[in-house]
């Protein structure tokens, strides 16, 4: 029974394609509507290899990696900043919060006009909403760093300084992990969505649009499973580094 | 054997000649006041920590056993009062805290070896020096605990054992242990009981130990502070001098348990009082 075990993972994924196989055999669903397994993933296959999809799918690669990045590099140190100061942090919390909470799409128009129809206004709407979340957890994670590590630091005579570095940094790690998996997650969302509406001619969004106005089902599939692909990716590959550079978190 | 002792005089640090240094009080604590929003936990409070003793602080719950050596140790500031030692200020000194929750006083993201280096890497030692230091504390205390381990990969005991050593490492003039065993299972304390023994004979630092287990504070110490109930006073400083290493066999010696009853007996009373 053991040796079954491993398979236990790729269960609901034979499910899933039983299940979908059978719809379109016994022609549940318009075979328009919902092509089979088969044409979708040999519809990914070849837009993959030799289509637009590939360089759909790069694009999308491309934009959201520079909107976290982007927001990483801003909101790493102000998030260091805030959380360092308890004071500080409330201060500003009211703000965070409620920008946090604001759906970054509505910020679409604003931002179309202040960066024109092109990569800025994705890059930077998506960047937004990522540093907000950013911020948040690494002000946290450097705010709730435990009191009793920061006390050791000090009874062995470290400054404020080295406090900050030695300690309430790496203690803030794990936290802004988190930050950083759910900031790239809501980046990939807005680039999606972006690509869909603003004048955008490339992009895994796009693609999924122009595949739906053309009536080519299995090429919106197979951009959907892109697309589910890339955040699976992207979160699976913040865990591996998050696991290599944050050995200690939860032990 | 069990008298009070409470040194009330002491000359200034400065005029203390070399032989009366030696037995001249250590830390000298006068006018010593703590209150916390609903509580005065320390009101004028006098004592004097002898030099090169192993002293333990014993008393009812809540009366503020922890909070005197966290504010002797400098973690919590002091409403009134003076604490010198050997008329310096804390500043001046070289000292070691050992704290209860070993888990959360490591730093998990450095090797054993690299948390007990840490203090020196705060003085600014240079790193070729930090390594022999650590080597040679691990030689002479005898340890054998891969060091190359991060502290969540190592047992309770062994973490406190690590962490015993990061306040070890600076050589301080005295050693401050907050109930280092109390999150420690039976087995391992008893471990770690000879340790610190070991430790002890080894450095001979002036070492005060917060012990929430009468039977441990008499076993180890060679001196135990009785407080009362809040605001605390000294109830009496009993002394122990059977000679460290101490064994399971000075636990039947009738001095021991003579002792052992006559703190219990002070403890009870102060208890009841309150």
């Amino acid at each position: 029974m053991k040796r079954f075990e491993v398979f236990l993972p790729v269960v609901g994924v034979a499910v899933l394609l039983t299940v979908w196989s059978l719809t379109v055999w016994a022609r549940v669903v318009d075979p328009v509507l919902l092509p089979s397994p088969i044409s979708t993933f040999r519809a990914m296959w070849i837009g993959m290899t030799s289509g637009k999809l590939g360089l759909d799918f790069i694009k999308t690669v491309e934009r959201t990696i520079y909107s976290t990045a982007i927001a990483a590099v801003i909101a790493l140190p102000l998030g260091i900043l805030l959380g360092s100061s308890e004071k500080v942090y409330r201060s500003v919390e009211f703000l965070i919060d409620f920008f946090r909470s604001t759906p970054a799409s509505a910020m679409f128009p604003l931002f179309l006009v202040l960066f024109g129809v092109g990569d800025r206004t994705k890059i930077s709407v998506a960047a937004f909403g990522a540093a907000l979340v950013i911020l948040f957890n690494v002000a946290y994670g450097v705010m709730n760093a435990r009191k009793t590590r920061i006390l050791a630091a000090k009874v062995m005579g470290a400054s404020r300084l080295r406090v900050l570095w030695d300690v309430m940094l790496l203690e803030s790690l794990p936290q802004t992990f988190v930050g950083l998996r759910n900031g790239v997650s809501l980046a990939l969302v807005i680039v999606v969505v972006a690509e869909m509406f603003i004048g955008s001619t490339d992009g895994l969004g796009q693609r999924v649009f122009e595949a739906q106005q053309l009536f080519d089902m299995p090429d919106m599939y197979a951009a959907i499973f892109a697309a589910g692909a890339l955040g699976y990716g992207l979160n699976l590959l913040f865990l591996t580094i998050e696991r290599r550079f944050v050995h200690w978190a939860g032990k | 054997m069990a008298g009070a002792q409470l040194a009330a005089k002491v000359g200034p640090a400065g005029t203390l000649s070399d032989s009366s240094h030696r037995t001249a009080p250590h830390v000298t604590i006068r006018g010593l006041t703590k209150r916390f929003s609903d509580a005065t936990i320390y009101d004028n409070f006098d004592f004097d920590i002898p030099r090169g003793k192993l002293m333990s602080v014993f008393g009812p719950n809540g009366c503020g056993k922890s909070t005197l050596i966290n504010m002797i140790a400098g973690l919590f500031p002091v409403d009134a009062g003076e604490i010198l030692f050997d008329g310096q200020p804390l500043s001046s000194i070289k000292f070691g805290y050992v704290f209860q929750s070993y888990r959360e006083a490591m730093f998990p993201w450095l090797r054993a070896f690299d948390n007990i280096a840490y203090p020196l890497k705060v003085m600014g030692v240079p790193k070729a020096e930090r390594t022999v230091r650590v080597e040679k504390i691990v030689a002479n205390l005898n340890v054998k605990i891969d060091l190359n381990l991060y502290p969540y990969q190592m047992s309770g005991g062994q973490q406190q054992l690590v962490s015993i050593m990061r306040a070890l490492i600076v050589e301080p003039e005295i050693l401050f242990l907050d109930e280092p065993f109390s999150a420690l299972d039976y087995e391992m304390t008893l471990f770690m009981r000879e340790q610190l023994q070991r430790i002890f004979v080894e450095t001979a630092t002036t070492t005060v130990l917060v012990s929430h287990d009468l039977e441990e504070a008499v076993y180890l110490s060679d001196r135990i502070l009785l407080l009362s109930r809040r605001p605390a006073r000294a109830v009496e400083f009993v002394h122990y001098d059977a000679p460290h290493p101490r064994t399971l066999k000075t636990m039947s010696d009738p001095e021991f348990i003579s002792i052992k009853a006559h703190c219990l007996e002070i403890f009870q009373r102060e208890v009841r009082k309150g």
